[in-house]
């Protein structure tokens, strides 16, 4: 591959007096897993929205496989093959994993009017359980309610139904937060296997240590700003936080307690 | 079923690799029973506990007076239920997309009222009458749900206001006299009519033919795609439980009057409903704004687009119930619709499993649930007790309907 999927070029964004995004640069590249990191208001969020179409930049040039293109709302952005999953992950409950994938583009057999059209189950059905043994993604059953599943699952079937219009990008927004280790585990698997598929991966996190286990390229965000581009097989963490924390020196507010000291006050 | 069977069907062998999260044998198959037990979509008992309280209802009512199983009282169960349940059917639908309607009893007063004074008072023909009465119900539906898509009141207001408007509405139709007694005609043979033997069984040998058929074709495509699929004994033993159901109420409403058509057309509707809901896209799109709007919204579904053609499709089942009601009772009088009409239909879709909270309840929670509110009043009228002595039961019945539900939901 001989350029990136996705290019973004001086992004500026400004809400009333805060200017949330100041020129920032970002990249992503085929089978990469970049980690889009920063302390909170730093700008990630805003950046995914600009992406995603939700919120579209008030400067900046964005480049999709080298194309200059416009992504003014969220149908721009899956048209061109950029896919997010929010951190609500925007499932219903109620159905199942197989409804949820399909959700607003169900499979039909026949048509009589517009909404009244008769579902075909089988081929959503199958074309879930195909999805989801490509991606190594383990349900034990698809006619199980999302509510029945959990944390992981739930995250594992948001990140497939995002895949099911053939993205290049996919955008994840925080999709560890609140999970426990073995779910998050499963997650970043998936993440592994989307790296594989050859796809481009924006991984939005606070959690450097599951950057580091799957992330290739970390880019920092500091007050809306570029504060560094680390390639992951080189930085060490202390690279990174500096870099979100924006010193050398002030790298803990805490002193670290060391073990023989836990001991000394038991 | 387990995981490995699934992959045995058709998958690849290797996905039957341990679970990444390396949990231990013992605690997936406990958390697929779990998972397998939630696929019940009618919450976690399914319609067991209003089965159980029926079957409860019934022996107390059987054993306090013997004529309560008698053919007439459940042909005459039969008929008075099936309006309150037609309009319970548009009220389940209702609950399921998240949203409430009032008006309900109040609007089939007034699609009584109306079909008086256009088929009575104005010598209109039955049919179109009757056409006519369910159009318009349907247009007041839809003003309802425009009033609450595009101005943004919440259906619970915009519905109270129905109830009060649509009753001045029923009054001022009716005019001084304040009541039109129907003369036998189409409007009356609706709940005058009954099928004979011969009819009824042939319907009901094409009702269990023609489940079968359903349930092997969707077998043998669910073969064929390699997906689980439910055994041919279950299927069996389905169709059986049909056959021997039916041909109970069939022996048993024939040894009075016969089948009435008011019962076959609440059943019809209900069975109609329950296809639109878990076969259509329509139907799906329902329980997806119900279980989660947002989700729905950014899925592409036009919510706002269902959520108004819910509302307008309660109204048009409460104009159908308000018809049936009329042609049971041969008259309208201007208190038609008022009292229980509304709280019994939406005890009875409760009572029946689905959720205040939307997204959740079958279309047979409508016929189940009306058929244990008709069943409780009517053995209280054999009985002769007190109206309030019924209130009181009819209210705890409710609430320990509701509490069963709730009480098996928390202990997921």
């Amino acid at each position: 591959m001989t350029q990136p999927i996705l290019r973004l070029r001086g992004i500026s964004k400004q809400f009333a007096a805060v200017q949330a995004l100041d020129s920032v640069d970002f990249e992503v590249w085929p089978g990469e897993v970049v980690a889009l990191v920063g302390d909170n208001g730093a700008g990630k969020s805003t950046l995914v929205k600009v992406m995603s179409g939700v919120g579209p930049p008030d400067e900046g040039v964005i480049e999709f496989n080298g194309v200059e293109c416009a992504i003014h709302k969220p149908h721009d952005a899956t048209r061109l093959g950029i896919a997010t999953v929010f951190q609500d992950l925007a499932l219903c409950e109620n159905l199942d994993v197989a409804a949820n994938l399909f959700l607003g583009q169900e499979s039909v057999s026949w048509r009589l009017a517009k909404a009244l059209a008769w579902l075909d189950e089988v081929e959503m059905e199958g074309r879930t359980r195909r999805l989801l043994q490509a991606l190594s993604v383990k349900i034990p059953e698809l006619t199980t309610l999302v509510e029945s599943l959990s944390g992981g699952q739930r995250q594992a079937v948001a990140i497939t139904r995002a895949l099911l219009g053939g993205p290049q990008v996919v955008l994840l927004d925080e999709p560890t937060a609140a999970l426990g280790v073995e779910q998050t585990a499963l997650v970043l698997d998936l993440v592994d296997q989307l790296r594989e598929q050859g796809l481009g991966v924006v991984l939005i996190s606070h959690n450097l240590a599951d950057i580091f286990e799957v992330a290739d390229r970390a880019v920092v965000l500091r007050l809306g700003k570029n504060g560094g581009n680390f390639s992951l097989d080189t930085a060490t963490s202390q690279d990174v936080v500096s870099a979100i924390t924006g010193g050398t020196g002030a790298l803990r507010r805490r002193p670290v307690r060391s073990r023989e000291k836990v001991h000394d006050d038991a | 079923m387990t995981h490995s069977s699934t992959q045995a069907a058709g998958g690849p062998p290797t996905i039957s690799a341990p679970d990444s999260a390396g949990e231990r044998p013992s605690t997936r198959s406990r958390r697929q029973e779990a998972a397998s037990w939630g696929r019940s979509r009618r919450g976690r008992l399914g319609p067991l506990p209003v089965v159980v309280g029926l079957v409860i209802i019934w022996t107390i009512f059987q054993f306090k007076n013997d004529r309560f199983l008698s053919a007439q009282n459940l042909t005459d169960l039969a008929l008075q239920i099936a309006s309150t349940g037609t309009i319970a059917v548009g009220l389940f639908m209702v609950l399921v997309v998240g949203e409430i309607d009032l008006s309900v009893g109040i609007v089939s007063g007034l699609a009584g009222a109306i079909l008086g004074v256009l088929a009575v008072n104005n010598g209109v023909n039955a049919t179109l009458a009757i056409v006519a009465v369910v159009l318009i119900t349907l247009l007041i539906g839809v003003l309802h749900g425009l009033i609450v898509v595009r101005v943004g009141v919440p259906s619970f207001v915009v519905t109270l206001a129905g109830l009060i408007g649509w009753q001045g509405l029923e009054l001022y139709v009716l005019g001084n006299g304040g009541s039109i007694n129907f003369p036998p005609s189409v409007i009356t043979d609706l709940t005058s009519t009954f099928l004979g033997t011969p009819a009824a069984v042939t319907l009901g040998a094409v009702l269990c033919i023609g489940y079968a058929a359903t349930l092997q074709v969707a077998s043998s495509r669910r073969a064929r795609a390699g997906l689980r699929r439910s055994s041919p004994l279950s299927n069996a033993l389905r169709v059986l439980l049909l056959a021997a159901l039916l041909a109970l109420a069939i022996f048993e409403l024939e040894r009075d009057r016969g089948v009435p058509l008011a019962l076959l057309i609440f059943i019809f509707i209900v069975v109609l409903v329950d296809i639109v809901m878990r076969k259509t896209q329509f139907g799906r799109h329902v329980l997806a704004v119900g279980g989660n709007r947002e989700a729905a919204r950014r899925a592409g579904i036009p919510v706002d687009r269902i959520r108004v053609e819910v509302l307008a499709f309660s109204a048009m089942m409460a104009g159908v119930g308000g018809v049936l009601s009329a042609s049971r009772l041969l008259s309208v009088s201007a208190s038609a619709g008022t009292g229980d009409t509304l709280l019994n239909a939406i005890a009875a879709v409760v009572i029946g499993g689905t959720s205040l909270f939307g997204g959740r309840g079958s279309a047979y929670s409508a016929l189940l649930g009306m058929l244990l509110i008709g069943s409780i009043s009517n053995g209280m009228d054999l009985l002769s007790l007190d109206s309030s002595v019924k209130l009181m039961i009819t209210g705890i019945v409710l609430l320990l309907a509701v509490s069963v539900d709730a009480l098996s939901r928390a202990r997921r």
